[in-house]
């Protein structure tokens, strides 16, 4: 019987929540077309991930050594690529995450399947996989084939799948010892560091007036700045923002920065890459102004306008300071 | 140090309508303006600023037709010292033909540092550094925000979700691929990109690279692009920008906000 492969990603002992949306994937998929779901969990004590993991797939195969505390990359393409050049999954399902984007082309070089990255959705036709990938910043999607072979690797974008509930799986769990490994490794883990942490948390915001790109000149968010305080709502923004320094990191929202749960999220200039959508699941609802009619930012808002967030900024200010 | 960072072309497509070709296998592209890819931007900034710090020798090398010399070009007038084209032909390279040609490139150069953007901003892959670094039996980080080189080892912080980043050290040469923000790249003036038009740009062809035929096979066939489904959406509101801010006032207040 064919299998899919879910790498389960962790950090802190915790299951990433992309873990639990690929294998919602992948047993949608196997109940299909009659596959197996196997998961390939790489850690250090390894009991609660593996309890978290039972009932979601047919069998866990954990690597449980010391050495796999914290994601390490070197040892991780070694283990994985021996592991999917043994079963010969049909299927290998990674988060397209930082850690699968050095990860993903190691294992499609080592085995020698074709890699799809950062996709939203899969199709399995005879037996052979499709996906779906957006591209051109997510204003174009695109189905693209894989050239022939025996198996292939497929990075999944976080959140475009719902994280599964419990299944019905008797999940067995295979404990295999850890192959020798090389001595030392080039990559040496040194720890976390919090970049979020600041004076103002935009978590906690009722109302957030949100700028983007749009926004054009530096000077101008001082601008948006004021408009929020007259609103009493709190200022945050999409990373272009941050990259140019023009505010610090934890006025952020995004898979990157922070997620966020206003009652009204109002998005000025944010042309909505994914990225930035992932982070504001959560809002009430969402108010976008952004002067390209086919901004991706348009569908996953409740309203919009087409207009120059300037104007708009300054008829707000007016009206609301005019009560 | 010898640092090599590999750049791309691309049509700048923010707040630009876009429309399919006749084929539907990619965007109509006569009417765009090309830019260096903007992880890429950072990348040669990156590279330039460890040269101006602790010395050494930037090269910068696209995959591209002779119109891409553009952004080698930029990367010259920003202080690379060196450029090169790997002239693709008819090949049509996905990204893993782009990992292979570029390593094969990489491969012949003094190399302590290599560095690519995460990802470029016209099909969003995110595997050419990842695929280069194998090939070329290169440590590799990616989503890389921070490097600090010493002593044969580079200190990095690699951007991860959640606003977290780890922070790790990693043993030189290794292939990093660059996260914006990382720096602000430097300002190029059109004076700075005419006189770079001067220097020699090195031209190889991808034929003339010897690499076995399975490495330039694509690994993906597109088969269709098309528009995002327009089933769903915002109710897209209408009027003058006093009407538009009324209305968004009164949706504010209804939601449960008072203002």
């Amino acid at each position: 019987m064919a299998e899919i492969l879910v790498v389960a990603e962790h950090r802190n002992n915790e299951l990433r929540e992309i873990t639990l949306q690929m294998l919602n994937k992948a047993s949608d998929l196997g109940r299909k077309n009659n596959c197996e779901v196997s998961v390939a969990l790489l850690g250090n004590n390894t009991d609660k991930l593996i309890n978290d993991l039972k009932d979601r797939a047919d069998r866990v195969i954990v690597y449980n050594d010391q050495r796999l505390q914290n994601f390490n990359p070197d040892d991780y393409k070694e283990i994985l690529a021996t592991l999917i050049n043994e079963r010969k999954p049909l299927i290998t399902l990674m988060g397209h995450t930082p850690w699968s984007l050095d990860l993903a082309p190691a294992l499609a070089f080592r085995t020698g399947y074709p890699l799809a990255t950062d996709c939203v959705d899969i199709l399995l036709d005879s037996g052979k996989p499709k996906v779906v990938r957006q591209v051109y910043s997510g204003k174009i999607f695109s189905r693209m084939a894989f050239r022939e072979a025996s198996g292939y690797l497929i990075t999944v974008r976080g959140g475009a799948f719902p994280s599964s509930k419990s299944f019905d799986y008797q999940t067995e769990i295979i404990q295999v010892a850890m192959p020798t490994m090389a001595a030392t490794s080039r990559r040496e883990f040194i720890g976390y560091q919090d970049t979020c942490k600041g004076e103002v948390d935009i978590t906690q915001a009722e109302l957030l007036v949100s700028v983007g790109r749009g926004i054009g000149e530096e000077d101008n968010i001082e601008y948006v700045k004021e408009l929020a305080g007259i609103m009493g709502g709190t200022l945050s923004c999409s990373r272009p923002i941050v990259d140019k320094k023009w505010l610090p990191k934890y006025h952020q929202v995004g898979t990157s920065g922070k997620s966020v749960k206003p009652k009204v999220y109002l998005a000025l200039g944010i042309s909505g890459a994914f990225q930035h959508v992932a982070g504001i699941s959560g809002a009430g609802t969402v108010i976008a102004v952004n002067k390209d009619k086919k901004a991706p930012i348009f569908r996953v808002a409740q309203y919009g306008a087409v207009a120059d967030l300037l104007n708009i900024v300054a008829a707000l200010k007016g009206k609301v300071q005019g009560k | 140090m010898n640092i090599i960072v590999c750049v791309k072309n691309v049509p700048f497509t923010q707040e630009v309508d876009l429309a399919l070709d006749a084929s539907r296998q990619d965007i109509r592209k006569d009417n765009l303006v090309y830019v260096i890819n903007e992880w890429d931007n950072y990348a040669i900034e990156e590279a330039i600023r460890i040269k101006e710090q602790s010395g050494g020798h930037v090269t910068a090398v696209t995959l591209g037709k002779e119109a891409d010399e553009e952004v080698l070009r930029r990367c010259l007038a920003m202080g690379a010292d060196e450029a090169i084209r790997i002239e693709p032909g008819n090949l049509k390279p996905d990204a893993s033909m782009t990992a292979a040609m570029l390593a094969e490139v990489v491969k012949t150069l003094p190399h302590d540092l290599v560095l690519t953007g995460v990802q470029s901003d016209d099909f969003n892959n995110g595997i050419t550094g990842g695929l280069m670094a194998e090939r070329l039996g290169l440590a590799h980080a990616a989503v890389v925000n921070s490097i600090k080189p010493s002593d044969g080892k580079a200190q990095i912080t690699i951007e991860l979700e959640g606003g977290q980043d780890e922070m790790s050290r990693i043993d030189l040469p290794a292939l990093f691929a660059i996260q914006t923000g990382i720096n602000e790249p430097r300002y190029v003036s059109i004076m700075g990109i005419r006189k770079a038009a001067k220097k020699e740009i090195k031209v190889i062809q991808a034929e003339a690279l010897g690499l076995p035929a399975a490495d330039l096979q694509p690994d993906l066939i597109m088969e269709e692009i098309f528009m995002p489904p327009e089933t769903e959406g915002a109710e897209m509101l209408q009027g003058d920008a006093g009407s538009l801010a009324d209305q968004i006032v009164r949706i504010i207040r209804e939601k449960g906000v008072s203002l």
